[in-house]
């Protein structure tokens, strides 16, 4: 098993190495994304303005966090499945995504695009949050709070493990 | 008579649902240490252990084993002898999950309506709760933390009564591969047979709630539930699709009565971290 250490942004050279089968430790930011996010990033897109992210500089992680506990710097993190995100990944991948993180299969012509695109999807274990959160160095709602648990969180993370599946 | 308050309802109800948001069934751990075990591959003995990492991680940092905290479920079995004082079971229940959210705390995972106002309840409301009349003077709470993942992955069908135990096998094994890695494998499989349009889902919902990997009563059903563990376990994607030997931890089936003309089957999935427990008062 390789394993590849990443400090974000990913760059392209980085993205080619990164084979089935390797292990990846991202060190930098993460933006989390669900349904909604997904949705309201896509309208404001197709409204032609500008979105609050530089999505060709940003990690987006399929991710609905838990509130933090007092004296805890993040609450339980995962990935959510994303298959969900599909509808939508076309569209941001036009606006310069490169790097997406959830869990589970995606259909064929959206991997097609990730991979036209010169991006990358990669896979983070669901159900081990607690290990997760030990890589969170800091959490923050960044975006559209009202979302609550669907609000796009900035995470500074160190050693964040994900696969190339 | 049994006088039960509402208030020690909630409370245990919000104790429990913390409890099991963050330690793992024990069967569970076992199952995963021996799946490492016996494992040769480098990335799936890499995932496994994070598994296992996560199991001793949860319970003393009280970070959730996973951020998908879940929706409550609950089968209640009420005995005719029980009175519950100052709140309906409902309410009480509902008092405890969310006791739970603010507690832990737990995502709040629930909208109020599903299509057109996608407004979270804000406390993890409402739990979904069956009732079944029982006798006697006690009261029984199975209770369930699903997530929404695997939920999403399970499936039914109205089979007709020229179906045989092999077409049911072939039918669940297929459904389960065909979710891969969504509903985050090892799974725990519950398959409702019988009963009608809504009760095939419950008997399925309810099977996964048994201590895991004990097998039906019937020597038929136990054979099937052994065989489709079997199939699913050589065709399966492994953890998180990574591959290896462990998709399925446990197939457990539950069956009912059923009319003439038909022959249900449901399949309700449950992900590794299986997160139930028993109350009795």
């Amino acid at each position: 098993m390789r394993i590849h250490k990443i400090n974000l942004p990913i760059n392209a050279e980085e993205i080619a190495n990164i084979k089935p089968g390797d292990k990846v430790l991202l060190t930098g930011e993460l933006y989390t994304a669900r349904d909604a996010a997904h949705k309201r990033m896509v309208e404001i897109l197709d409204r032609g303005e500008e979105l609050p992210l530089d999505l060709s500089r940003t990690v987006i992680f399929y991710c609905g966090p838990s509130p933090k506990a007092e004296g805890n710097i993040c609450g339980a993190v995962g990935p959510t499945t994303s298959s969900r995100m599909d509808d939508y990944t076309p569209r941001l991948l036009q606006a310069g995504l490169k790097l997406m993180i959830g869990k589970g299969d995606r259909a064929e012509d959206v991997m097609q695009e990730i991979k036209d695109h010169g991006a990358i999807y990669l896979s983070a274990i669901g159900g081990i949050s607690a290990v997760l959160n030990s890589c969170i160095v800091s959490c923050e709602t960044y975006l559209w709070h009202e979302m609550g648990a669907e609000a796009v969180h900035k995470f500074v993370v160190k050693d964040f493990p994900c696969y190339l599946i | 008579m049994k006088y039960v308050s509402h208030e020690t309802i909630a409370q245990k109800v919000c104790d429990a649902i913390c409890e099991i948001s963050l330690n793992c069934d024990e069967d569970v751990k076992k199952l995963i240490k021996e799946a490492l075990d016996k494992e040769d591959s480098p990335i799936v003995r890499d995932a496994l252990k994070s598994l296992v990492q996560n199991h001793e991680l949860s319970p003393a940092s009280r970070v959730p084993l996973c951020q998908d905290t879940g929706t409550t479920v609950v089968f209640a079995e009420l005995g005719n002898n029980v009175r519950i004082i100052g709140a309906t079971l409902f309410e009480a229940i509902e008092q405890g999950v969310i006791a739970a959210q603010k507690s832990l705390p737990m995502r709040a995972s629930m909208y109020k309506d599903p299509l057109f106002n996608r407004e979270n309840s804000g406390d993890n409301s409402p739990p979904i709760l069956h009732i079944e009349h029982t006798h006697g003077d006690s009261l029984t709470l199975h209770i369930a933390q699903k997530g929404g993942g695997a939920e999403n992955k399970s499936f039914m069908q109205m089979f007709t009564p020229s179906t045989t135990a092999d077409d049911i096998i072939e039918y669940v094994i297929n459904g389960v591969v065909n979710a891969g890695s969504q509903p985050c494998p090892p799974l725990v499989i519950g398959v409702g047979i019988g009963g009608n349009f809504e009760q095939a889902p419950l008997l399925a919902k309810r099977a996964l709630m048994r201590k895991l990997a004990l097998p039906h009563l019937l020597p038929q059903y136990s054979q099937m539930e052994a065989k489709i563990l079997e199939g699913i376990n050589k065709r399966g994607c492994g953890i998180q699709g990574l591959g290896g030997d462990l998709t399925a931890m446990a197939v457990h089936i539950n069956t009912a009565p059923c009319h003439i003309a038909s022959l249900p089957v449901a399949v309700n999935i449950d992900c590794h971290a299986h997160r139930h427990c028993t109350l009795r008062f």
